[in-house]
């Protein structure tokens, strides 16, 4: 195992952090504060070329691999991230429509997912399929001409301003997961709309949407791998987003644990600054540890899927550990800054918020642990 | 259209309190200091980008600089320029405003085809404003400072220069040079895809003997000046504080106002 970095991955990443630094992380509480999608971020996003880092070059990308796309979307989702889940949740579309699309599917919708030109998002959640993935209840009905959606889907990350969706539909109740199916949906088509936009505890910026299927018309050629085998396209999907959501908790993390350092340092208690207290030396010191075994995980995981090994047991494994690390991490932040933590003055009770949605999304924490431990009793 | 952006690499700017200096060699001492493309030049790089997105050609960057300069080339040719020339040389080292004008004139007569040339307004860590200006004299070309706007129309152009509290509207043939203000344009960051590419590029370096520089023109011994003294200048006086109740405060003040013959 290699992770040091070559050449090319450190001239961007300097460039990443010169843009998150002077662009992102300024206007991050503000975001927030507002709960305003960040356009201006998605716009700069693109300008930059990080749409495509995963999607080969003859499809507009830059071809470079899951470690690379991990190594950027840490230091974004570190600055913002609200901008750092946006980012991530495209990956959700991109990368089914690269493992599974045909030919003519990833010719016409990757060049402008990679350009950044259009947005993508991923569509199975349902008021009744959350951890029970397997029960999606929207039907997908089977005419000559091509596919009938009804049902609505909720919490959807990107929903409304993504342009391409994939939407995982039921073309058989009966047979439940074997009945899934899954397809591409472009915005605009005839009875896909939208509905609710949810409030969440934090990351207000972030939109979650409901879709709503009322009788709408996908064709032959937009049925994303095989009838009745979505559930594959949807269980791949998440295994690979697990990455992606657990870089996104350890930008949190780190996010948290350098405020929280750096406050130590300057808050004079007891005539001295606070980090000289062995109470608060602990916390750090367990913080940091924490935020480096998530990194690893993380970055084993990533690893693992560019050489096209199995990756799976690492990604939940990782993800599992960076989401809690994240909540430890932005709870014990909380606790240095004392009452200031506790303002919204100071970042860091915002970070204790963004942290939660970590262990809930792409599988709650007791889901990761059911697939960790159905993964390693094979073994 | 040719256009030539002359760029100089400084320590970050939110460094500069960091920079010490070197009162054997009286220089800064850079060691260990980030170095960044001075920032009025990259707005100059940026209005140049965007002339030739507008109008097509070509943009050359050129420094004169340490091998280390080489970063900074790297940069503008990830920002979108096509090609990139370092002048380096023991021989340049040393140089003030003059010998440094003189031997980018130098690159720019080998680069030969120009029909602009481009630079921020001045340099954040000089802060002469001089190197520029004294281009266009070596090449005898006419010249325009602090430029908020730059208009190119056939082979002339149309500036706005700015001013205390107004602007001069200046137009004058092709070639010309013209120095930039921050007010200009908001720079670019290089794109991902723009940093592998000018990882790729070659960057060209002319030393004298390239260049076929004159001697007594380059260096210390080209410089009309040389810096005898360099230090850090003393914190300024400790204010008085008046203290007591707010009205017998403001009698104090008044007082003291009074016997200075402020008031």
């Amino acid at each position: 195992m290699d992770f040091s970095l070559n050449e090319d991955q450190k001239a961007i990443l300097e460039m990443v952090e010169e843009v998150c630094e002077k662009e992102f992380a300024p206007k991050s509480d503000e975001i927030s504060e507002k709960e305003e999608f960040p356009f201006q971020n998605v716009k700069k996003l693109a300008e930059l070329d990080l749409f495509g880092i995963t999607i080969p070059e003859e499809y507009g990308g830059s071809g470079m691999g899951f470690l690379t796309w991990a190594l950027i979307s840490e230091k974004i989702s570190k600055a913002c991230a609200t901008t750092g889940l946006i980012f991530g949740a495209n990956l959700l579309c991109t990368y089914p429509l690269l493992a599974f699309g045909t030919e003519n599917q990833k010719k016409e919708f990757l060049p402008p997912l990679a350009q950044g030109k259009s947005l993508g998002a991923f569509a199975l959640t349902e008021p009744e399929a959350g951890s029970d993935a397997g029960n999606v209840q929207t039907t997908a009905e089977k005419d000559k001409d091509g596919y009938t959606l009804n049902g609505n889907k909720i919490f959807i990350t990107n929903g409304e301003v993504a342009d391409t969706y994939v939407v995982i539909a039921n073309m058989d109740k009966k047979r439940g997961a074997r009945g899934m199916t899954a397809f591409i949906v472009q915005k605009g088509r005839e009875g896909f709309t939208f509905g609710q936009h949810f409030k969440k505890m934090g990351l207000g910026a972030l939109p979650n949407v409901e879709l709503i299927f009322d009788n709408c018309k996908v064709p032959m050629e937009n049925l994303l791998y095989k009838e009745k085998r979505g559930f594959r396209v949807a269980m791949k999907t998440f295994a690979a987003g697990r990455i992606g959501v657990g870089i996104g908790a350890l930008g949190v993390a780190e996010a948290a644990f350098e405020k929280a350092r750096e406050y130590s340092k300057q808050r004079i208690q007891f005539g001295k600054p606070i980090s000289s207290f062995e109470a608060v030396q602990h916390m750090l010191a367990d913080m940091a540890t924490k935020i480096e075994a998530a990194r690893s995980l993380l970055y084993q995981a990533a690893w693992l899927f560019d050489k096209g090994k199995p990756f799976e047991k690492l990604a939940s494994m990782g993800k599992l550990y960076a989401s809690e690390t994240a909540m430890q991490v932005a709870t014990k932040a909380v606790q240095i800054f004392g009452g200031y933590g506790y303002m919204k003055d100071y970042p860091v009770e915002r970070y204790m918020r963004e942290a939660k949605l970590f262990e809930i999304i792409e599988g709650t924490s007791e889901i990761q642990r059911g697939i960790i431990a159905n993964l390693l009793l094979k073994e | 259209m040719e256009i030539i952006v002359c760029i100089k690499q400084v320590p970050d700017t939110e460094e500069l309190n960091k920079v010490k200096i070197n009162p054997e060699t009286r220089t800064l001492v850079r060691e260990g200091i980030k170095n960044i493309i001075n920032p009025f030049d990259e707005n100059a790089l940026e209005e140049a980008l965007r002339l030739k997105e507008k109008i097509g050609g070509r943009v050359t960057v050129l420094s004169m600089g340490p091998p280390q300069a080489e970063a900074s080339l790297r940069k503008a040719l990830a920002m979108g320029v096509d090609k990139a020339v370092l002048l380096s040389d023991k021989s340049f080292a040393g140089a003030d405003t003059l010998a440094t004008s003189y031997t980018l004139s130098m690159g720019i007569k080998k680069l030969e085809k120009f029909d602009l040339i481009l630079s921020g307004k001045q340099a954040v860590d000089g802060d002469t404003a001089q190197v520029g200006p004294g281009i266009a004299e070596w090449l005898n070309l006419p010249q325009i400072t602090y430029a908020r706007k730059i208009e190119v129309n056939r082979n002339k152009v149309r500036v706005e220069r700015t001013m205390e509290d107004s602007f001069e509207l200046i137009e004058a043939p092709l070639p010309s040079l013209i120095t930039v203000t921050k007010e200009i344009n908001e720079p670019r960051y290089p794109s991902l895809k723009g940093v592998l590419r000018a990882r790729r590029e070659k960057i060209i370096i002319w030393g004298a003997k390239d260049l076929e520089t004159d001697k007594k023109r380059i260096g210390l011994d080209g410089s009309a000046t040389q810096v005898i003294k360099i230090f850090t200048p003393p914190p300024p006086p400790g204010g008085e504080i008046i203290s007591g109740e707010t009205p017998e405060i403001a009698e104090t003040l008044i007082k003291k106002l009074k016997e200075r013959k402020i008031i």
